[in-house]
């Protein structure tokens, strides 16, 4: 058992990563990931909702009519997105304006409406809240990754502190602009897709 | 067991349990919440009058500090005259707005503003005792919502010291860009009024000059042609004689005196 809830927490980080192999969640993952902070941020969000909704969903399992089943996945997630947006509102004000509209749209994320419909109705409660937090970390780590890598590159600085010295301010560094707009994430999540292939060929479609 | 009575009995259920957990979160949290709008309020009137800057840090002291240069003045709107026997923290314009006897039906306006409040607040900043800039309160239709915001005026009152939005709900990445500072540095410097005295600050289809080359344009926001005509229209509304120009007259008239 303890190998099997090793695996449900582990697999999703790298083995079998929401957004590097299923690319599930792109939408976000491209919009939020200007800054460290709206990446931490977003994660920890997403892996509240994520786990909440998994323990909600198999805890009601049982009970969940299958012809209205999805609605009221939908209904459970949508609950907690808006609970989650307004404690955001309510304690980190200025990170919850950067991130707009994409607190609201973790209701679209595919990740937590797939987990929920593919593992959390045939699953028991606590196998189910683990899936939901290695799932979260799996889309986490690569939101921080990307986070890390834009805001570096886009701005030079980390977390807000300047770590390459400007060209604008006597440094040597030129901040690559594209690496602040969406675009340039779409770069960062290839490569790291690409890396993570070459060294996981099984992860490769058959051709 | 999943008889039709069961669905709709347990659709109910989870609608119940669901509306419960966000009402209730939504009523524990509203003050927070308020607390947090009212401090973002008022960091754009610093920010519009140029007393701080978007990317710092300010903590209460820092706000109160730089506040003691600002003083809050209630004013009537449609003589223009200051009301020195009200105290600004007892008057909020936009409750009064939406109220018939603290209002008045605005006529036909572009910026789609329906009443206009009879008092409202503005932000004079003081210098050695002579006035520095004057912050007026401004909103108006954009694409999908109202844009609220300050203008900030010098004290020639034609000059812009600073324009900026502390809420609304346009497009992020297209009208959402009138938060984006090297578009709200394109401001200052502008004049928004025209020889003959009427407001002709005007946000452009297209980029605009430099402030020498076009005093009374600025850039227009790429992709985001009904926010940027929104701003130029709740702009020339607010400086006209349904919104401050008749207190601006009469500051103008004071100063000159």
């Amino acid at each position: 058992m303890a190998s099997e809830t090793r695996r449900v927490l582990m697999d999703p980080l790298i083995h079998n990563n929401p957004i590097a192999l299923q690319v599930l969640g792109i939408c976000s993952a491209l919009a939020v990931t200007t800054g460290m902070q709206t990446s931490v941020v977003m994660s920890v969000a997403v892996v509240a909702v994520i786990a909440l909704s998994n323990l909600s969903v198999s805890l009601l399992r049982n009970m969940i009519p299958t012809n209205i089943r999805i609605i009221v996945q939908l209904t459970i997630i949508a609950s907690l997105v808006i609970v989650t947006d307004q404690i955001l509102k309510a304690y980190v004000y200025e990170i919850s304006k950067q991130l707009s509209v994409f607190v609201g749209l973790i209701i679209t994320n595919c990740i937590i409406m797939g987990r929920a419909e593919a593992f959390a109705m045939q699953n028991p409660p606590l196998k189910s809240l683990i899936d939901g937090i290695g799932n979260g970390m799996g889309y986490a780590a690569i939101l921080l990754v990307v986070g890390a890598s834009r805001e570096v590159l886009g701005a030079g600085t980390f977390w807000g502190i300047p770590v390459l010295p400007l060209a604008s301010e006597g440094g040597w560094f030129t901040p690559n602009g594209l690496m602040s707009l969406s675009p340039g994430a779409f770069f960062v999540i290839g490569f790291l897709i690409w890396i993570l292939r070459t060294f996981r060929p099984e992860q490769n479609e058959a051709e | 067991m999943t008889t039709a009575r069961y669905i709709l009995m347990f659709a109910a259920a989870v609608c119940l349990v669901c509306a419960v957990m966000v009402s209730g979160s939504a009523v524990a949290l509203r003050d927070l919440q308020a607390a947090n709008a009212e401090r973002e309020r008022q960091r754009n009137v610093l920010f519009a009058a140029g007393l701080a800057n978007p990317d710092e840090e300010l903590s209460e002291a820092d706000m109160a500090e730089r506040f003691a240069a600002v003083r809050a003045v209630v004013v009537d709107l449609e003589t223009g005259e200051e009301l020195p026997d009200v105290d600004p923290a007892t008057v909020d314009p936009l409750v009064e707005a939406g109220i018939t006897d603290s209002s008045r039906a605005a006529p036909d306006n572009l910026a789609r503003i329906r009443r206009v409040e009879r008092r409202s607040v503005v932000y004079l900043v003081e210098a050695d005792g002579a006035l520095d800039a004057v912050v007026l309160p401004v909103r108006g239709q954009g694409l999908w919502s109202v844009l609220y915001g300050y203008l900030a005026l010098e004290a020639d009152l034609d000059t812009v010291r600073g324009l900026t939005f502390y809420e609304h709900k346009e497009t992020p990445g297209l009208g959402g860009e009138v938060d984006n500072p090297n578009w709200k540095a394109l401001w200052p410097g502008r004049r928004v009024f025209g020889s003959a005295g009427e407001p002709i600050i005007e946000v452009a289809r297209a980029a605009a000059g430099s402030v020498a080359e076009d005093p009374h344009r600025v850039d227009g926001l790429a992709g985001a042609t009904m926010t940027s005509r929104g701003v130029t229209n709740l702009l020339r509304f607010w400086l006209a004689e349904n919104g401050f120009g008749p207190f601006l007259e009469r500051l103008g008239a004071d100063a000159g005196d």
